[in-house]
């Protein structure tokens, strides 16, 4: 394999490089297991992960519940998305507004989220309603901390510039607040994505029948190391790609910021 | 000497209705108080800025020079007064506050309609003209970030220039710039104002841009507009110029600064040596 490498003026390629230490512990992994020191119903070798990955793969029972898992984080989000910036426009924009939502939102956002569980349990039983409430619940206060201080920290002096110049109310929201509130935004939205995943997997232990987190509760019954590690990696990979994605988004969104002028 | 001169001005003072303004004022401030829980920055101003006329305000540092000209661009309460102002103003201030987000022309635009202004292609046509009056057509597309201090100078400058005010207010607008890139945009400013004539007030703490620019010059000192005189040089002013030095000198004694200050001894050479 190395007979490829040319010894001169060859650059190894920065992800190859970032990738170096993952691939050397995933190959001792793989001699440790082959060797017997890490017993497969403790963890299970990559080759078996691999296989097993594929096999869920052609059966569709990863994608079909990959999907539904998938469908509770996006209803939740778009929720959290939906109420965070609903109250942070209210709270942002009007000092009643302030009074009446801010107070509240930094009271409840000190509460560990998680620990509500038992109680939408009781209130939502142990359907779809309580998961995707809880989703919803954790994005919501990233979403509304960031945009309300995104809103609040918006530029005084260009707001008055924009009065000055004769915009309207509505026009200073459109022209001038919310695009200056915007970074902060995807900051709060990253940090909502982060939080759905972890609460998906928290809503998906309550007596799910499907999902990422139902086929990991199952796999645990059956002492399947390799389908957990399986959904291990899924739950991780879709962390990053949901990450990647906002981070596209804000290199479109956000094309006049000075870091990333430099970069395009 | 030196005192002669200055006294010389000051006896001219009361004698030349300096600050009588041009027939039809687009600007009258008749009694004017502006105070700050009860710290009166304004007292009782009376300002009158006639059509197309060029007008620099002076003062020492926190003598209410940017009240005033909030209060011109509409930007503050009236509660003492009468303030008449009209409807067609821009402003210029310190920095350029251009919106970050918007590409130059977008900026130059802010506020327009593109329906008002004859289409989305009518109105780059307008941006991109007024752009280029300010040199710098070739920048519209790129983001403000990227632009220098004079020039996102110049692109606020067009961005007030394209909406053709009756009021062109400045609020230092050239202070933070070197002084080099300073004097190519008095040039610039001297010939906008040329072109399109609207009257300007232009806040400065530099006696030289007052003077270089102005047809008239304000200061202002405690409340008070304590010296209103017109400027009746030649146009392509330059501090050589005969009557520069003796203008400049009047203009920092009214400011309280003594003659010791290099620069000026400097000047007053200069002035000496050109032979006026
Ligand atoms: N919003 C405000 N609240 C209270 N005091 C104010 C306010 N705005 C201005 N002042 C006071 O009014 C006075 C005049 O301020 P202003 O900004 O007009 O000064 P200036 O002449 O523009 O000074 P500079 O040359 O430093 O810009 C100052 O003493 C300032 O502290
Ligand atoms: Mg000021």
């Amino acid at each position: 394999m190395s007979a490829t490498i040319k010894p001169v003026n060859f650059r190894i390629p920065v992800w190859a490089q970032r990738f170096a230490t993952t691939v050397a512990l995933l190959l001792a992994w793989e001699a440790a297991s082959k060797a017997g020191l890490i017993p497969a119903r403790i963890l299970a070798a990559p080759s078996a992960v691999a296989g097993t990955f594929w096999d869920m793969l052609a059966s569709g029972e990863l994608e079909s519940n990959l999907l539904v898992s998938l469908g509770r984080v996006l209803t939740g989000l778009s929720i959290a998305i939906v109420t965070g910036s609903s109250l942070a426009l209210i709270a942002g924009l009007s000092r009643t507004g302030e009074m009446a939502v801010d107070a509240p939102m930094q009271m409840l956002r000190t509460m560990p989220f998680l620990a509500l569980v038992p109680l939408f349990i009781l209130w939502f039983g142990i359907g779809e309603t309580p998961k995707i409430a809880l989703i919803a619940l954790g994005g919501t206060f990233p979403i509304y901390l960031n945009l309300f201080s995104g809103i609040r920290a918006v530029d005084k002096k260009l707001v008055e510039a924009g009065n000055c110049f004769g915009l309207n109310n509505a026009a200073l929201i459109k022209h001038v607040i919310l695009p200056g509130a915007l970074p902060s935004f995807l900051v709060g939205l990253r940090y909502a994505l982060g939080i759905s995943w972890l609460s998906l997997v928290v809503a998906e232990q309550v007596n799910a029948t499907a999902g990422i987190g139902y086929l990991i509760n199952n796999a645990r019954d059956y002492m399947r190391t390799d389908i957990i590690v399986v959904c291990l990696l899924i739950y991780s990979v879709l962390g990053l790609t949901t990450d990647f994605i906002v981070r596209t988004l804000e290199r479109f969104a956000l094309a006049w910021r000075p870091s990333f002028i430099n970069v395009t | 000497m030196q005192n002669q001169t200055l006294f010389a001005f000051k006896a001219l003072d009361p004698a030349n209705p300096s600050g009588s303004p041009a027939p039809k004022p687009v600007v009258q401030l008749r009694a004017f108080t502006r105070r700050f829980s009860n710290n009166t920055v304004l007292d009782s101003i009376d300002l009158e800025i006639g059509e197309g006329e060029f007008v620099a305000l002076l003062g020492r540092s926190g003598s209410g020079k940017t009240t005033i000209l909030r209060t011109l661009a509409g930007l503050d309460t009236v509660s003492e007064g009468e303030v008449k102002l009209p409807s067609a103003r821009a402003v210029v201030f310190q920095e350029p506050r251009l919106l970050p987000w918007k590409r130059v022309w977008n900026n130059v635009l802010l506020g327009l309609e593109p329906k008002a202004l004859g289409g989305a292609k009518a109105a780059r046509t307008l941006a991109q003209k007024a752009l280029s009056e300010v040199g710098l057509d070739h920048r519209a597309d790129a983001w403000p970030s990227t632009l220098s201090g004079g020039e996102a100078q110049r692109a606020a400058l067009a961005r007030a220039l394209v909406r053709e005010p009756k009021l062109l207010l400045l609020d230092e607008p050239f202070a933070s710039l070197d002084a080099l890139t300073r004097i190519k945009m008095h040039a610039l400013v001297a010939s906008l104002w040329q072109a399109h004539k609207p009257a300007v007030l232009m806040v400065t703490h530099d006696v030289d841009e007052a003077i270089a620019l102005a047809d008239r010059v304000l200061i202002l000192a405690e409340g008070k507009l304590i010296v209103e005189r017109r400027v009746d040089l030649p146009r392509k002013r330059q501090p050589g110029q005969p009557g520069f030095a003796a203008l400049r000198r009047y203009f920092l004694e009214q400011l309280g600064v003594e003659a010791e200050d290099e620069t000026q001894q400097h000047a007053v050479a200069k002035e000496i040596i050109l032979g006026s």
